[in-house]
């Protein structure tokens, strides 16, 4: 294996990723919202494509404001058509962001015929190419350090996601737990839920172009679930989901170069082994885990303590 | 129980106003309709609870009781009405008010434990931007502690039993040291020894000097538990004392024809006679 300065860049842009996607993550798998991140990060399509071309180039940040507002209108639409009509969330979620992406499939093709912009990149991003963008580079000791573009994004939005949920940390727990309790408790939940929905727009935007629209939605709920099965405690649940997600970056991106050429393949695509990455460490954790676990479940089927050796329950 | 005079708040007299018609009532409610889909489900509710009593909110499946909380807390939009709280609208006096809600409301599966949830009922007077702090936990402890659960304290909430969960919304409705309550059917699937600790509970927070809204579905029991009653269905078919308002006739109206249930007000009728 050969391991060149790229491959570093590469891991840390793919755990920054990973790490601004848990934290938001978190909140939608324990709000049974997990599909949300999917219909967000489809439906975005078209705030690219018209940023794109009203603007007519293709410079990050327009693309950005228009996909981010997109993104918070899809969670808006869909609770909209919730309140008003007889159509559960889920239905609602699938009417607004199948809508959207098929209309930012059509102006992507409109567009394209100008300039490159290529669906198969939106979906499947392209984490390799993103430390040719340099944004500015810097001398370290002797070395000169070029850092990617790609980093300085990632690293702003998880550390706006990591800042969010420290600072929210109380009221994003409350109105996920019981949003009537937080209405009580002068807390408005509905704003909170549009705050997360927020969070998970820009996220997935921005992980948009290092792991593409679709593993954006692994990276969002994988290491969420796989830490729920961990661990009893949200804030633990928060810690251990963006160290899966993390570790997945680099196991990924190492099982990118090393596996492929064992089978005879050229090396493939790290936001792919990320994905398969985190997958795979739900299966460890859904069979292991210390409590929720297969086996742990099975072991401790019939290993009963004597109920009669302590003292007496008093309830 | 252990002794109540754990967290005392100052407890503000509100401004008396010389157009509300009964400026000191806990509760009053003018006029109120709220409809699902255009379709009214409590329709010119008027009621004016007096300050310390036991209130038993009672009547069949459907007939709006959980809806009358919920539109008293704003948590359902009024289709019209007024509601007051000591003379005040709701959202002025949210800390004076604790809410205990059905327990299917929430994900027992959620990632907390008893000690975080009855915590909760807190976060008001923490505030935004500030943490939970030992002596929050401490209050939260203490509630649990009055209601008999404190060894449960670090429990993950899905391993809890039902009536071990209901008693865990109870102590944080009581961390929340309000003087106005409403419970949402706090009976619902609990053992005759959680339910007779409920009531003691009760009777205590009455005997503060606090008014309590408790939705009921047992008639056998509520003349024994209840000062006060609503019969709701849709409409007040009657509020007062339970003595003058829980009869058979009004029964009957609240009832309708559910046969079955006349048998249990009948039944009822004759504890009353009893008792
Ligand atoms: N979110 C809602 N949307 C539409 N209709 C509703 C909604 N919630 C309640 N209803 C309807 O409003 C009516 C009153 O409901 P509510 O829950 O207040 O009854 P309840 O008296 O609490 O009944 P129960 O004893 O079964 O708890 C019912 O007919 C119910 O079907
Ligand atoms: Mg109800």
């Amino acid at each position: 294996m050969n391991w060149i300065v790229d491959d570093t860049w590469i891991v840390i842009i793919g755990a920054l990723t990973a790490i601004a996607c848990a934290l938001p993550g978190c909140f939608l798998v324990l709000r049974g919202m997990s599909m949300m991140g999917d219909a967000i990060s489809h439906a975005v399509l078209p705030g690219l494509a018209i940023a794109f071309l009203v603007t007519g180039t293709r410079a990050s940040f327009t693309m950005f404001i228009g996909a981010a507002v997109v993104g918070v209108l899809t969670a808006v639409f869909t609770q909209w058509i919730t309140n008003l009509g007889k159509v559960d969330r889920g239905a609602s979620m699938g009417i607004v962001f199948t809508t959207l992406f098929a209309l930012g499939l059509l102006l992507i093709v409109q567009a394209a015929d100008y300039v490159d912009l290529d669906p198969g990149c939106v979906l499947y991003g392209n984490i390799e190419w993103t430390t040719f963008d340099v944004s500015f580079e810097f001398n370290w000791g002797s070395t000169l350090v070029f850092v990617p573009r790609a980093a300085i994004i990632l690293g702003s939005v998880a550390l706006l996601n990591l800042c969010i949920t420290v600072f929210f940390f109380k009221e994003l727990k409350i109105s996920a737990f019981d949003p009537e309790l937080a209405t009580t408790q002068g807390i408005n939940a509905q704003l909170m839920h549009y705050l997360l929905m927020t969070q998970v727009a820009i996220t997935t935007v921005a992980a948009f172009e290092v792991v593409g629209s679709i593993i954006v939605i692994a990276m969002l709920v994988t290491p969420a679930a796989t830490a729920h099965l961990l661990t009893d405690r949200l804030h633990w649940m928060l810690v251990i989901s963006a160290i899966i997600g993390a570790s997945a970056a680099g196991i990924g991106h190492v099982l990118a170069i090393v596996v492929p050429p064992l089978i005879g393949f050229e090396s493939t695509t790290t936001s792919g082994m990320m994905a398969v990455t985190t997958g795979l460490l739900f299966i460890v954790a859904w069979l292991f885990a210390p409590n929720y676990g297969w086996l742990s479940r099975i072991l401790s089927r019939k290993d009963v303590e004597n109920p009669f050796s302590g003292p007496l329950p008093t309830d | 129980m252990p002794d109540l005079a754990y967290h005392n708040k100052p407890s503000a007299t509100p401004p008396l106003r010389e157009d509300d018609h009964s400026p000191r009532a806990p509760l009053s409610i003018h006029d109120l309709t709220v409809a699902y889909h255009r379709k009214p489900v409590l329709w010119d509710i008027d009621l004016d609870i007096p300050e310390g009593k036991l209130v038993g909110i009672i009547g069949p499946n459907g007939a709006g009781k959980s809806t009358l909380i919920k539109a008293c807390l704003d948590l359902v939009p009024k289709a019209s009405g007024l509601v007051q709280v000591y003379g005040q609208p709701y959202k002025r006096q949210r800390s004076v008010v604790g809410y205990v809600p059905q327990r299917e409301s929430v994900d027992w599966d959620f990632p907390v434990s008893a000690l975080d949830v009855v915590t909760m009922g807190l976060y008001r007077d923490i505030g935004w931007f500030k943490v939970v702090r030992r002596k929050h936990k401490d209050i939260a402890r203490a509630a649990l502690d009055r209601v008999g659960i404190s060894h449960l304290a670090e429990r993950q909430i899905s391993q809890l039993s039902g009536g071990q969960q209901q008693r865990v919304f109870l102590a944080r409705a009581l961390a929340q040291d309000a003087s106005l309550y409403f419970m949402d059917e706090p009976f619902a699937a609990v053992d005759a020894a959680t339910e007779r600790a409920i009531v003691t509970l009760l009777k205590d927070l009455q005997s503060q000097g606090k008014t309590t809204l408790v939705v009921h579905h047992d008639l056998a029991t509520v003349t024994q538990y209840f000062d006060y009653v609503i019969l709701l269905n849709m409409r007040v078919v009657a509020a007062g004392p339970t003595e003058e308002v829980f009869t058979a006739e009004n029964l009957h109206r609240t009832y309708g024809g559910k046969l079955t249930l006349l048998a249990e007000a009948g039944h009822a009728l004759s504890q009353i006679k009893r008792g």
